[in-house]
């Protein structure tokens, strides 16, 4: 028997998770359209590759990885591209995001695809292959699984897989356990080979004891020799990544480190399956399990396609009428969805249809009784009462003084407050004030930097262009020295210092000895009369040369004809 | 007495050289002031405080010739943390100066005709375009200091500003209704 650890604080919310576990996995039904955001994972957003009116196959990446941190978008059936646009997407904010819209044709025709054994391919290509599939972190991170599965120097030795499931209402992974343990467990070896690691530890909480059975069987029947089962206790939040490494292994992974360099790396069940399915049948991610459950007739899960309408799909668990929000996620950490339009993504886990009776509205804040029942269940070790006060007063320093960045925003410390007051929410408002005022610094930073270099290159510029006259100008001196006429030209218009007027009154007498050089080709063969126009128009000018130069008094030399 | 007396100047002497060496030896480059001064500063390089950018005007307050709230971009809490960093009282900012909403400028391609005038303007080197040549507005490094838009002779510049999206949505303030006491 294995000693398991504990880690600090939890709670124990009533878990409802019977209702959506007594049917098995169900086809969700083909839906109208297919609502599929392009920014799905952790990174960067996935770059639309078809257009318009394009007709795509199922399994067809509709966004293509942009950047090293992101992954690709597929079209989870055939249809036909209707709309590439901003669409409101399941997030906080409830804002809009780049969203393609296909219209399935029904006929569910897949694109070619093909798979490799994972033992024979190199690594770098299996993990090229998770990446163009879009496998990410399935358990709500949401994180691209290509840039996990990468172990330096083969220093993973335990990889966690993630069967906890400690949120409420949630039981996706507990029914992929018990129907696809087998698939679980050879994804989980595929991951164990690109991580190198010597064991696999499966950590499943004991409320579910089908899952673990199921688990402990297909372990037994496939004969994987690196793999345990292992029943944690049930409590929130245990299916927390750190939560769940210190309880299998008893390694603290402290703040600002990662777990990967004490040695492990976590993984959602979830997660090895649709990698399983992404290396041996070369088929991207497309659907996932989704539980709905809450305020619906037949509470269940079902395997839905990416892009799913949220209303289509609770209608088909029997949302009842008096319905009055969507939870994405579990009632204790979920996003509240600004609308039932919005498409199931790759983080959506559970939808839990919601009613005033099933959670009536919070009741009012009272102050703050520094009772500290807060940081008695907080799973990370953190003085919520003191973040709460930081967060209030935006104290942005103190709050990170006392490791705001460790919170995993569980709710635990909210869930059990007597005064009520949202601390999460508080925690989520100084993070991002933190984040933005970081992005300012860095941002002012470059500008500082961009600034000072223009300075350097427009002193740089002006010195240069010094230079070029300089050298130009002693070029000059050499060429006059060189030839004495124009200098004695020069010199008699004086104003020697001005280099300027000594260019232009060298320019100008090159001209005039060139005008003096040439002599006019056709005056050869001139009769009398013609002779005696030109001396009478060279009279006028000379007349005219008169007058300017006793008008204007100046020694500008005269103008050549 | 005297021997005293020798003694005490002989220590002044010998502690005089030695600070006198270590000012010389530790001497400070630059004011260390205006440099955290400068860091507190938004580094818009917009000009707008009357100073030719952010340094320039860090180095007028630690010299003590300028006031702190005279930089709209920096906010009321560039105002703060400089009133922090300095110790002086906060300062609101003056009449018909206000922080105005993020921006970014944007030239009209259409309307452009490639007089550079802008390029010589922008503080950060935040456009891209030759003479003749149509120019653009690098967004990504644009710091909106708005010294682009009146060089402009076709005025083809115009200052966009930055919509909330979800990449830069952040969480709002808590509000929570207090139950009266009296109740």
């Amino acid at each position: 028997m294995r000693t398991l650890f504990k880690f600090h604080g939890g709670v124990h919310p009533p878990t409802h998770k019977a209702e959506s576990t007594r049917t098995p996995i169900a086809q969700a039904a083909m839906p109208s359209k297919l609502i599929i955001p392009l920014h799905q994972h952790v990174g960067n957003r996935a770059v639309p590759t078809v257009q318009v009116g394009e007709r795509v196959l199922k399994g067809q990446i509709i966004g293509r990885p942009e950047g090293r941190l992101s992954s690709a978008v597929h079209a989870s059936t055939s249809g036909t591209v209707s709309a590439i646009d901003m669409q409101t997407v399941a997030h906080h904010s409830g804002l809009p995001d780049l969203c393609i819209t296909i219209i399935p044709d029904g006929k569910d025709e897949w694109i070619e695809h093909s798979g490799v054994d994972y033992k024979q391919a190199p690594h770098t290509e299996l993990r090229h292959r998770l990446r163009e599939a879009g496998v990410v972190g399935l358990g709500g991170a949401v994180f691209p699984s290509d840039m996990k599965s990468y172990s330096n120097k083969h220093k993973i030795k335990t990889l966690v897989l993630n069967g906890a499931e400690c949120e409420p209402y949630i039981t996706c992974d507990d029914l992929l356990m018990r129907e696809r343990a087998s698939d679980i467990l050879r994804g989980a070896e595929v991951l164990r080979e690109l991580l190198y690691a010597e064991e696999v530890l499966i950590g499943i909480e004991d409320n579910k004891p089908e899952a673990i059975a199921a688990m402990k069987q297909a372990v037994q029947d496939d004969q994987h020799a690196h793999m345990e089962v292992i029943a944690v206790p049930t409590l929130y939040p245990g299916g927390g990544a750190k939560q769940l490494i210190r309880v299998l292994t008893g390694i603290e992974v402290a703040a600002g480190v990662r777990s990967t360099e004490k040695g492990v790396q976590c993984f959602n069940v979830a997660t090895a399956y649709c990698a399983w399915r992404a290396i041996t049948y070369g088929e991207p991610l497309l659907s996932r399990i989704v539980t709905v459950t809450g305020n619906v007739e037949h509470a269940q899960n079902f395997e839905v396609l990416l892009g799913t309408p949220v209303h289509e799909l609770v209608a088909q668990a029997g949302s009842k009428p008096d319905t009055d929000r969507h939870i994405m996620g579990g009632p204790m950490m979920g996003v509240d969805l600004p609308s039932g339009k919005v498409g199931v993504t790759k983080a959506t886990n559970c939808i839990i249809e919601s009613s005033p009776k099933l959670f009536p509205p919070p009741e009012p804040a009272l102050p703050c009784i520094r009772c500290t029942r807060c940081a008695e269940v907080c799973p990370a070790e953190l003085q919520p009462q003191e973040l709460y006060w930081f967060a209030k007063v935006q104290n942005f320093g103190k709050t990170q003084e006392y490791d705001l960045f460790d919170c995993i925003e569980c709710g635990a410390c909210a869930y059990v407050c007597p005064s009520h007051i949202p601390l999460v929410q508080y925690y989520r408002f100084a993070k991002s004030e933190i984040w933005q005022r970081e992005q300012e610094s860095q941002a002012a930073e470059v500008a500082r930097e961009r600034h000072e270099y223009r300075l350097f290159r427009v002193e740089r510029e002006k010195q240069e262009k010094a230079e070029r006259l300089a050298q130009k100008e002693k070029a000059a001196l050499a060429a006059k020295a060189a030839a004495p006429a124009p200098v004695a030209a020069t010199a008699n218009a004086g104003d020697t210092d001005n280099t300027v007027q000594m260019r232009i009154d060298a320019a100008v007498a090159r001209a005039k000895e060139q005008a003096a050089g040439s002599q006019p080709k056709n005056i050869d063969t001139l009769t009398a009369q013609q002779q005696a126009d030109i001396n009478e128009i060279q009279a006028r000018r000379a007349k005219i040369r008169e007058m300017a130069s006793n008008a204007g008094g100046d020694d500008e030399p005269p103008k050549q004809s | 007495m005297i021997a005293a007396l020798l003694v005490m100047v002989f220590i002044s002497l010998v502690l005089g050289a030695v600070l006198g060496y270590s000012a010389i030896k530790f001497r400070v480059e630059g004011n260390p002031l205006a440099e955290k001064i400068n860091a507190v500063l938004p580094q818009t390089q917009c000009g707008q405080c009357g100073f030719p950018g952010c340094k320039p005007y860090a180095e007028a307050i630690a010299k003590g010739e300028a006031d702190i709230n005279l930089c709209p971009p920096g906010g009321e809490e560039g105002i703060r943390k400089l009133a922090d960093l300095l110790g002086v009282e906060f300062k609101p900012f003056g009449e018909g100066v206000a922080p105005k909403g993020k921006a970014v400028a944007f030239i009209d391609e259409n309307t452009c005709i490639g007089c550079t005038l802008c390029l010589q303007a922008c503080p950060v080197d935040a456009i891209a375009g030759a003479a003749k040549q149509m120019h653009t507005i690098i967004a990504s490094e644009c710091t909106g200091c708005e010294l682009c838009v009146a060089p402009c002779p076709v005025d083809c510049i115009s200052m966009q500003p930055i919509g909330e999206d979800i990449s830069n949505w952040k969480w709002r303030y808590p509000t929570i209704p207090l139950v009266q006491a009296a109740q």
